[in-house]
């Protein structure tokens, strides 16, 4: 396989197609994580690992379970199940994610708090599955499209806590502060990522 | 009345959108154009509505442990069966919403109001809250997307409005005019809410 190929779909998954600035998946933890530095690498890798292995596990379901053509019952359509099925899949990786970072780093999981649980609901994560379901994506092109939109993630709310811990020096009128300014900065630097789209990527 | 209040509080005091900041990816993603909007809106206030009759049903039988992934698959099921209708009578929305549709599975909206309220709350105020938020929720998709369209595209609902001198801002369809006219109408919202109180 040409490595080309697979260069082409990190790339263009991390700036081109941004998950967060340009296709709007993963704002609710990109908005409500951003505040801190520290928080925001947690996060941001937590949510590449919980992707990553998302990915590979809901292609796995839906190639040898719901599609007709290729499961295991012999052509019965279940492809109906996807939703219901991915859902699943990541409300138990999420659980597992979160009792490993427990055992092996408490201070990590202290400072994760409440947003472990709700890696389940970043819709970045269903989003990817389901995206590599209806691209017709193979195992190995799924898997990076996981992790590169991971990495994308992570890049765009290191970058966005970055900057809002910069701000917190500012005097920033009052109906500003906060979320609405936090908007108002993703359009910026959405506003940035669309010079990426000038790549051409073969 | 507290049916009353329990319906009013999803349009302004506690809007999904504006005051509590959930649900925001469908809220930027679809309201390139108020169609898209509106057909957004009532999908995910049909489910939500629908969702929270049955999760207040079985609020007393789910154990608290393991509630989060009975109501997400009892979410989950109605997803598949808006979805299943929107493609069968609405071909041409289903399309233009796309992945967003499975992904009301996801809106933070719909499992809060399961947790918050439905998980805790009898059957009739449920669907009451339901009905109230996502109220809530379309009229914002609404506002959000008719400031879009218009400065965007010129048009309202697919009609054209503006003189053919305007020059649509073909950056407010695209990702940075939904981000920036979000922020601008939730700090909008924040001042009123502050000059209100003085």
């Amino acid at each position: 396989m040409d490595l080309g190929h697979y260069f082409a779909l990190i790339i263009g998954v991390i700036f081109i197609n941004n998950f967060v600035l340009s296709q709007f998946l993963g704002l609710c933890p990109y908005i409500g994580v951003s505040k801190k530095l520290d928080s925001a690498i947690g996060m941001g890798f937590a949510v590449t690992f919980v992707m990553t292995l998302a990915s590979a596990i809901s292609w796995v379901v839906y190639t040898f379970l719901l599609n007709p053509e290729t499961n295991v019952f012999g052509g019965i359509d279940l492809t109906y199940l996807r939703t219901i099925g991915f859902i699943i899949v990541i409300a138990s990786l999420v659980q597992f994610v979160e009792m490993v970072i427990q055992k092996t780093s408490p201070v990590l999981y202290n400072s994760l708090g409440i947003f472990l649980p709700l890696i389940t609901t970043n819709c970045a994560v269903l989003g990817v599955a389901i995206m590599n379901i209806d691209k017709n994506s193979n195992f190995i092109d799924s898997i990076i499209r996981g992790f590169g939109a991971g990495i994308g993630f992570t890049l765009v709310l290191v970058l966005m806590a970055g900057l809002r811990e910069k701000l917190e020096m500012c005097n920033v009128p009052k109906p500003l502060r906060g979320v609405p300014l936090a908007f108002i900065m993703a359009s910026l630097m959405s506003m940035a990522f669309m010079g990426f789209g000038g790549l051409v990527l073969k | 009345m507290k049916i009353v209040s329990e319906f009013t509080k999803g349009l302004y005091r506690e809007n999904p959108v504006f005051r509590l900041a959930l649900g925001l990816c469908p809220t930027l993603a679809v309201t390139s154009s108020v169609e898209n909007g509106v057909g957004m809106g009532v999908a995910a206030t049909l489910v939500l509505v629908c969702s929270n009759f049955i999760i207040s049903l079985v609020r007393n039988l789910v154990p608290k442990k393991i509630r989060i992934p009975i109501f997400i698959v009892i979410i989950a099921t109605f997803v598949t069966i808006i979805e299943m209708l929107m493609q069968a009578y609405y071909p041409s929305l289903h399309k233009s919403l796309g992945i967003f549709v499975p992904l009301i599975v996801v809106n933070c909206i719909i499992l809060g109001r399961a947790e918050a309220f439905a998980s805790r709350n009898n059957v009739l105020y449920s669907i009451i809250d339901g009905i109230g938020m996502g109220v809530g929720f379309t009229l914002s998709l609404v506002l959000i997307s008719s400031v879009r369209e218009i400065l965007g595209n010129g048009s309202f609902y697919g009609i054209f409005i503006l003189p053919t001198a305007y020059k649509p801002v073909l950056m407010m369809v695209m990702a940075p005019g939904a981000f920036l006219t979000l922020g601008y109408l939730l700090a909008f919202f924040n001042w009123i809410d502050k000059s209100g109180n003085n």
